[in-house]
């Protein structure tokens, strides 16, 4: 593994220097493999020659960031994904958190809205989304804006109606939107609460106190240090007890913040900020 | 080609359990390589893969974790519903980007970043399956330098997956489950 480097990893490396340097956005910590292949995709789908060739069109043409965007930030979510997250915030979490006059929700990586949708309806059924501010924030403004409008194909409702209620659902998702012309249009009563916000958990900083913030699958793109560099950020974010919750498949088990976190909800990946 | 690999990919489809109870648990305690294995697995959250295998086995089975540095003697298994990737720092990733082929997680996808990896000294394995997941990723493997096995079509439990392999990959080396259990031995 420690062959001179490609070509093709020099001009990945400049792309990315290119794209903080220029537009900052700041890729240069992410988990190179998935990097790597969707920069290719990129340059493949984009129509150019080569790596340097995109990162020249990219320099010199900020139109082609949200589109190169597009391919480097994963943009695949659902509601309620994992349903027994969610049966565990309604079970475990939203109890303590019924003991908080008002309650700041944040959901880091909310790519076109469908974890914070689930939060919010999940908060409403509960009878907590009336004292709950929620942030959702994202580096991808398309996503950004999708989120906002809150409109998804007819075809997903299916899956969203089965997680919903296979996460303990009190009500009909079906009482959250309208459906016409192939999509469905979500209630915009549900965003009178959130503040929709660019934030990167790379470059940006901590931006409000928190009783419990939602991100899930964004820290597997990072590296180790990176990882730990958004950790830190929800550790200064949170309240104290407040709660922190992680993708089906990340955990603090490798962090050097672990120790400010204790589990919560093990097998759901909810962890509790301690009382210091 | 090369004789002394630093890791192993797998991959596996339909029949894959079979497959698999013949090769891994064969493997000596004193294996030294790393082994990386997607098989295609329902999205549901929990899979029983790496117990299963544990409990087989004298080298050690896990459920691979983002992050996770790569030791040898260990066979990774990829997580329902989350592509497995190697990194080139000598450690694994987790990815829930698209599903390549209907699958996720996807034998292209890991191969791919494992033939970035390691290059000439990787050894790539196609097994039993009905589909094509592995074929382009078996290329990458080769175009790396790497060494390609593909389980024999004819003694596979579905033979769409080895086939595709070796259509793309006509000089892969074509082997029946106990000659490739053979050849790990000795790797
Ligand atoms: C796979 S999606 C996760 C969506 C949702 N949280 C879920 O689990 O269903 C990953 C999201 O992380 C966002 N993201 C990537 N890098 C980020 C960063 N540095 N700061 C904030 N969000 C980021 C991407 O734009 C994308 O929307």
């Amino acid at each position: 593994m420690s062959a001179p480097e490609k070509v093709e990893d020099i001009e990945i490396r400049l792309l990315l220097e290119a794209l903080y340097h220029q537009y900052h956005y700041d890729f240069r910590n992410y988990a190179m493999a998935s990097v790597k292949r969707r920069l290719k995709q990129a340059r493949e789908q984009l129509g150019f020659a080569t790596i340097s060739a995109l990162q020249e069109s990219v320099l010199h043409n900020p139109a082609m960031v949200p589109r190169l965007l597009g391919y480097l930030t994963v943009q695949v979510s659902e509601m309620f994904r994992d349903p027994s997250y969610f049966r565990a915030i309604r079970e475990k979490v939203v109890p303590h958190l019924r003991t908080y006059p008002s309650l700041k929700v944040w959901v880091a990586g909310c790519s076109g809205g469908e974890e914070l949708y689930s939060l919010v309806i999940l908060f409403r059924e509960e009878g907590l989304e009336e004292r709950t501010l929620f942030y959702a924030t994202d580096i991808n403004q398309e996503a950004l804006q999708i989120a906002e409008a809150g409109i998804y194909n007819l075809d997903r409702i299916q899956l969203f109606t089965e997680n919903h209620r296979k996460s303990g659902g009190k009500s009909s998702l079906s009482d959250y939107y309208t459906a016409a012309y192939g999509r469905a249009s979500f209630d915009k009563t549900l965003r009178q609460q959130v503040v929709f916000s660019d934030h990167s958990l790379v470059t940006d900083a901590v931006f409000a106190e928190m009783h419990l913030i939602s991100c899930r699958n964004v820290m597997i793109y990072f590296d180790r240090p990176l990882q730990d560099r958004a950790l830190g950020l929800f550790r200064e974010s949170l309240a104290r007890k407040g709660f922190l919750g992680l993708g089906a498949k990340e955990s603090l088990r490798f962090s050097q913040h672990a120790d400010a976190f204790n589990d919560f909800v093990r097998e759901e990946k909810i962890y509790q900020r301690d009382g210091r | 080609m090369n004789a002394s690999p630093k890791a192993i990919v797998i991959g596996a489809s339909a029949g894959a359990l079979d497959a698999l109870s013949v090769i891994l648990p064969a493997l000596p305690a004193s294996f030294k390589l790393p082994l990386m294995v997607v098989v295609h697995i329902p999205p549901d959250k929990h899979s029983i893969l790496a117990e299963l295998f544990q409990a087989k086995c004298r080298i050690t089975a896990v459920e691979a974790e983002d992050k996770e540095p790569i030791m040898g003697g260990t066979a990774y298994f990829a997580p329902p519903d989350y592509h497995l990737l190697v990194e080139t720092n000598g450690t694994l990733s987790l990815s829930s980007e698209e599903p390549v082929l209907f699958s996720r997680p996807s034998i292209d996808v890991l191969f791919e970043s494992a033939a970035d990896a390691y290059g000439p000294d990787l050894t790539a394995i196609v097994l039993t399956g009905a589909n094509e997941d592995g074929a382009k990723g078996l290329a990458c493997v080769v175009e790396a330098g790497g060494t390609a096995i593909v389980q024999n079509p004819q003694d596979a439990f579905a033979s769409a997956m080895p086939e595709s392999a070796i259509a793309i990959c006509p000089d892969a080396q074509v082997m029946s489950l106990a000659a490739i259990a053979a050849y790990l031995q000795k790797v």
